[in-house]
């Protein structure tokens, strides 16, 4: 996760030793050139995304090859495309799957602030959910719009301090932050149903015509 | 038709005749597919009822790219909607551009200049073969064929960079007027798609090359989700997943809009209904694209010069430097952006998109304010059959199923 | 012969009423809500009407009737359409549902319920299609604003203002 830390006055973070600084930088050069992206492509911007990934822009080069739809494979959530109300608990389901560290990208207008939907179905703004470190301005965004905000997400990447906040323990700040939109609570009248990912059903119960969905059944 | 045929619809139902205790096949296992899934083309949601590998039920569930457009039109105003028709099918945009465009036109008794038509036609293909291209990538790869993704996106940059140079964006141009379309397609820019449109079936060659005769695309497509010819047209199902069932229904012959009835040219009509002949319609149609590009490119050629957007100044905005010059135009201007108002009434006007039907039900009050602008989309309608082509198959059929199905969720949802 | 002929011709002059439209190839027939189903028997049934385009509704608040339900349907053989039409009163804002005639019609119908509130009766599977499933409005209502009512709005604004540590 980016964490932007005040610079001291001699122009370094507090405690910077040279080793210090040095292993952390090793780190952060391993992670900016291997963000495996997890594309959520919701709309329009999801084609663009495809273009990204296709060879003529080619984010491979740029070490996010590996782009697994599995988010705990993932390190860089792309929301690419308009997150309606609907779809919310998913997407944010989807970021609280992603392991440490974790980067987002809100890719388009739609993810960055509602874009030109502001309808009482979308989100106005992936931001709303989860922290965002990237906003990228476009509808859909040009691939090299892209490409420049995955370079800006690597300078931001190389401003980070992971070995020396593994030392110092976790940032109350962070995990505050994280805490407050941690626990999501939708609205009543935006309940999306939760089914887990396999249920087992008793086949006289399916066949009363009742969905089993999740823990017990959901009234329809 | 004879007698009262009535279908038992209900998707998501078991038959009763599983036995608890029979070790193999007494359980069920409802997996949840979606709505974030790469192999579900954009946000849907299937609630999947296994028996082992064999699918007994399939539940759609839709409405996660629902985005209210709609209502967003009734708040905007007719010429305000056209950004937002580009993000219905957002892989063919300039296609649901013109759908609006000929629907507000039908119903305020607008004529759209030839050239203005011949631009449209040569739109409305190039948007038809980069759809049918995401068919094809998306599919391929969703079967395993990963490197048709690569080989389709690779060809839908070479479209981009024509509309880039075109319209100034790649995707979501919005370049389509009530009239016509906003700028002329110069003798630069035609060459150019020229070219593109010379080089172009080779490609499709190529495509054809590494799947049509590829005995693992056979084994996965054919035989694998057959559609009837009454089942497809009982269930709402139009343009190419229609075609493959054998019914010869096209709306650029049936309901000819833009000139079509002009043009030269085929239309493909499978014999089984199966995922594979919708493949084989699909890429017959994209050489058909091409053919009416190359007839639209000529007669544009001969028509240079010609105007491409109509003078109705109801509707259209006038030309800029008579904006600032004449008082008369710059009242017209004024009253096109800020009150302009259809006839009272409701007219319903389809074309022929990659997706099937695709269809605007504009209805006008006679105010600035639409009263009602339904969009008819042809995805909800694949979207809905996927219960009738999945039951009773492998799930591995599920994602072929899909595919072949090919729709848009900006278009199911709106 | 046009649309309108052809239809007269199979069906006589039947319980509807046709409404003229701007749209000279497409009749607009308007029956009453006990009418529709028959209607919609015979257009498939004898005049060959197999496919459904769509199914939707007009809210024209503040005119009485409410409701304008338009059923489109398309004959591929013949190469016509039909547009019929049923007007409902806000507080009986229901019509038997035609699903079992046309299967495709099922998720029109559907989404129709979830954007107007007009109830399908004997629809296999009448619930929300577009909407999350326990909404509570009907947003293509005239009376529903754009921007969504509470507690949409409020929970936008207090979201709003969670995320920037406000409260």
């Amino acid at each position: 996760m980016g964490s932007l830390r005040p610079l001291g006055a001699s122009g370094t973070s507090e405690d910077a030793g040279f080793l210090a600084t040095r292993a952390d930088a090793l780190v952060n050069w391993g992670r900016k050139n291997s963000l495996w992206p997890m594309p959520l492509g919701l709309s329009c911007c999801g084609i663009e995304l495809m273009a990204m990934i296709g060879p003529k822009f080619d984010i491979a080069r740029f070490g996010a090859e590996a782009a697994r739809f599995s988010p705990r494979q993932c390190d860089l959530l792309i929301v690419a495309g308009t997150l309606t109300w609907k779809m919310a608990q998913a997407c944010r389901t989807i970021y609280d799957q992603m392991p440490d560290p974790k980067w987002v990208i809100a890719m388009g207008v739609c993810s960055s602030t509602g874009g030109m939907y502001d309808s009482y179905a979308v989100v106005q703004g992936v931001d709303m959910l989860m922290p965002v470190d990237v906003y990228v301005p476009g509808c859909p965004p040009r691939p090299d719009a892209m490409i420049d905000a995955l370079l800006k997400l690597q300078k931001k990447i190389e401003r980070e301090s992971p070995l020396r906040r593994l030392a110092r323990g976790p940032d109350p700040e962070l995990l505050e932050r994280e805490a407050g939109t941690g626990s999501f609570d939708m609205p009543p009248n935006a309940a999306v149903p939760t089914a887990r990912i396999g249920t087992y059903l008793d086949p006289r119960g399916r066949a009363a015509g009742r969905v089993a969905d999740g823990e017990g059944e959901r009234a329809r | 038709m004879s007698g009262m045929q009535t279908f038992e619809y209900a998707p998501g139902t078991l038959p009763a005749d599983l036995d608890p205790d029979d070790p193999l096949h007494g359980e069920l296992l409802q997996l949840n597919v979606g709505p974030q899934h790469p192999a579900t083309h954009g946000v849907l949601r299937l609630l999947v009822t296994l028996d082992g590998e064999t699918i007994r039920a399939v539940e759609p569930d839709v409405g996660y790219l629902h985005r209210g457009k709609e209502k967003t039109c009734e708040s905007l105003g007719w010429r305000k909607f056209f950004p937002h028709t580009d993000r219905l099918d957002y892989v063919q945009p300039l296609m649901n551009n013109c759908a609006y465009a000929l629907a507000l036109e039908k119903l305020g008794g607008v004529e759209v200049p030839p050239r203005g038509q011949e631009i449209r036609v040569l739109l409305m293909e190039l948007s038809r073969i980069s759809a049918h291209l995401i068919y094809l990538g998306t599919t391929g790869i969703d079967l395993g064929a990963v490197t048709m993704f690569f080989l389709c996106f690779s060809e839908r940059e070479r479209i981009y960079d024509l509309l880039d140079a075109y319209t100034g964006h790649r995707m979501n141009n919005t370049y389509v007027r009530i009239g016509g379309v906003y700028a002329d397609v110069d003798e630069s820019l035609a060459s150019a798609i020229r070219e593109w449109v010379d080089s172009f079936p080779a490609k499709i060659d190529e495509f054809e090359r590494m799947l049509t005769g590829n005995r693992i695309w056979y084994d996965r497509t054919h035989g694998v989700g057959v559609l009837g010819a009454d089942a497809a047209r009982a269930w709402s199902l139009t343009g190419p997943n229609l075609r493959a069932s054998g019914i010869d229904f096209d709306l650029r012959r049936a309901e000819p809009y833009s000139g079509y009835e002009d043009y030269d040219f085929e239309i493909p009509i499978g014999t089984a209904g199966d995922c594979f002949d919708r493949y084989l319609v699909r890429i017959e149609e994209m050489r058909q694209s091409i053919r009416i590009c190359r007839q639209a490119l000529a007669r544009l050629e001969r028509s240079r010069g010609a105007e491409f957007l109509a003078e109705d100044r109801r509707y259209v905005l006038p030309p800029r430097d008579k904006v600032q010059t004449s008082m008369e135009e710059l009242i017209f201007q004024f009253k096109v952006v800020t009150d302009m108002r259809l006839p009272r009434g409701e007219v319903y006007r389809a074309v022929e998109s990659s997706k099937g039907e695709l269809g605007f039900f504009v209805a006008s009050d006679g105010t600035s304010q639409p009263l009602r602008c339904h969009i008819r989309s042809p995805s909800l309608m694949n979207v809905q059959a996927i219960p009738l082509l999945a039951e009773g198959r492998l799930f591995s059929d599920l994602v072929a199923i899909i595919g072949s199905l090919d729709f848009v969720m900006g278009e199911v949802d709106r | 012969m046009s649309a309108l002929e052809r239809l007269r011709g199979i069906l006589g002059e039947g319980p509807y009423r046709v409404v003229p439209t701007r749209d000279a190839a497409t009749p607009c027939l308007e029956v009453e809500r006990a009418e529709l189903r028959e209607l919609a028997r015979r257009l498939r049934d004898e005049c060959g009407f197999e496919s459904n385009t769509f199914v939707t509704a007009i809210d024209r608040l503040p005119a009485r009737p409410r409701f304008e339900v338009d059923y489109q349907l398309l004959s591929i053989s013949a190469g016509d359409r039909v547009r019929v039409r049923v007007l409902l009163d806000e507080d009986d804002a229901w019509v038997p549902s035609i699903a079992d005639l046309w299967p495709g019609a099922a998720f029109s119908e559907r989404e129709c319920f979830d954007m107007f509130g007009v109830r399908f009766e004997g629809h296999p599977k009448l619930e929300r299609l577009l909407m999350p499933a326990g909404y509570e409005h009907h947003p293509l209502r005239k009376d529903f604003p754009h921007h969504g009512i509470e507690p949409d709005r409020l929970y936008r604004e207090w979201e709003r203002g969670r995320a920037r540590g406000a409260s």
